[in-house]
């Protein structure tokens, strides 16, 4: 019996002083909380992509509540919802919002394209790049190995017929694809917009015909067709002022290539 | 002097404490993927299993073994080491909080950390003193350290590589720390050799 009433005096004391030891230190050690930063973070979606430059939603709250000149615009998927609850809880201005997506600049699939070597190395679009700029016959598309896959914090990019497709319904506009991709194809975009260029081949005529079916060939049709001119030809290129596009599509239907694509919701 | 390094050295590499005894494969597993956050849950073990061991063995040898209660040793040891992390945490989140951004989120992941519970029984179990206990937690967190580190190396490796698809992702990691703690019992004897 004598052996039981110590060990339960024990156990007891043991744990007594470090409840004592515990709640005292609660009060002494307490970091006080600030209640801006949970009315910010709440304001946030959470998602930690990372778009809006800092290393996550707590760390942008954080910044957010110690410096609100920053902006409370930066929060790419939370959008106007978030920027405005933001400026609500710090008083200040919500700034502009634009909701962007994610395009990926390239229609090489296995039917415009083929490869130039077999690659057995790591299944990166980074590892491929380093040997002699990729294994693509066009040297500026889509590898399709599927770095932009892996950092998808929303699973909207896909590989589809040998090369990166996003779901425009998922996607969030964080730009992680934007960054992982080693070509630099991915291209953000206005969500609102209603047309896109699918090639980023920077040579013209036949150069970038004979490696691609579906590439631009820098005719500048597109260019001379915008009624809005909302189109200039840089590097070979059409680049799309989205500020100036009335989203006639005009450019789509005069593209002899049919790389100047609309845009639509879902996978395109 | 020699026994301490003996200790030291078996606590590493011989009786490595994810290889050879297979405690924390949990956080093992799950923080080797970085090798950054790695490094910083290592150091975190080290710092609290040193701490553990300093809070426990007294209370082991000062309160329970004279009452006859060595059989409460785990009850006991739990107890102290999750309120002894609590406490860590909270000085840690007053006095730096640029060191609780380095340890803060691994430091709850540890209270529940098998190798912690596993280090301090252990030095009960060998009957070492309080100095021989220290240096053997020591060794112990460096010995995880090492595991982390080693593990985090062929991990890399093996997510670049191509992977029959039922193998990928939790199997394969297993096989690989399989491998790798194949490779730690080439050191059984060593210290038998070295200091024996």
């Amino acid at each position: 019996m004598n052996e039981i009433v110590n060990a339960v005096i024990i156990v007891a004391l043991i744990g007594l002083v470090c409840g004592v030891v515990l709640t005292v230190a609660s009060k002494f050690l307490a970091v006080p909380p600030d209640e801006r930063f949970d009315k910010v973070r709440e304001c946030l979606p959470g998602a930690n992509c990372g778009a809006c430059g800092y290393a996550g939603c707590d760390a942008y709250a954080s910044a957010l509540v110690e410096d609100p000149s920053i902006g409370a615009n930066k929060c790419i998927p939370g959008g106007a919802d978030a920027a405005n609850g933001i400026a609500k809880v710090l008083g200040i201005d919500a700034g502009k919002i634009v909701p962007m997506v994610a395009n990926v600049q390239c229609g090489g699939n296995c039917n415009n394209t083929g490869d130039r070597y077999l690659w057995q190395g790591a299944n990166s679009c980074k590892g491929v790049k380093m040997m002699f700029g990729g294994n693509n016959v066009c040297p500026f598309g889509c590898l399709g190995f599927g770095d932009c896959v892996e950092v998808c914090p929303q699973k909207a990019v896909r590989i589809i017929d040998g090369i990166s497709r996003i779901d425009m319904d998922r996607c969030v506009g964080c730009g992680m694809c934007f960054k992982a991709c080693p070509m630099d194809i991915i291209k953000m975009i206005p969500r609102a917009a209603k047309v896109a260029v699918e090639c980023s081949n920077k040579t013209r005529g036949k150069v970038a015909m004979s490696v691609c079916k579906a590439s631009c060939i820098a005719c500048g049709k597109c260019e001379r067709g915008c009624e809005a001119g909302a189109i200039t030809m840089v590097d070979n290129l059409p680049v799309i002022d989205y500020d100036k596009c009335t989203g006639c599509r005009k450019c789509a239907e005069e593209c002899p290539r049919k790389c100047i694509e609309i845009v639509r919701g879902g996978v395109i | 002097m020699t026994g301490f390094i003996a200790i030291l050295i078996t606590a590493i590499f011989v009786e490595n404490y994810v290889l050879s005894k297979f405690l924390a494969i949990c956080s093992f597993l799950g923080v080797s993927k970085n090798l950054k956050s790695a490094m910083g849950m290592s150091v975190a073990v080290i710092f609290v299993m040193m701490a553990a061991t300093a809070v426990t063995w007294p209370i082991y040898y000062f309160l329970l073994e004279p009452n006859n209660l060595s059989y409460l040793q785990t009850i006991v040891f739990i107890l102290v080491i999750a309120a002894l992390v609590q406490f860590v945490e909270m000085f840690i989140k007053k006095s730096s909080p640029s060191l609780y951004n380095a340890l803060g989120i691994y430091l709850p992941l540890i209270t529940t950390n098998c190798a912690v519970l596993g280090a301090v029984v252990l030095n009960i179990t060998k009957s070492y003193t309080f100095a021989e206990s220290m240096v053997n937690t020591l060794g112990a967190g460096l010995g995880y350290m090492v595991a982390m580190f080693l593990f985090n190396g062929v991990r890399s490796k093996v997510d670049n590589a191509d992977v029959p698809a039922s193998f990928k992702g939790v199997p394969i990691t297993l096989c690989a720390a399989s491998i790798v703690s194949i490779s730690f019992m080439g050191f059984t004897g060593l210290v038998n050799g070295l200091f024996g």
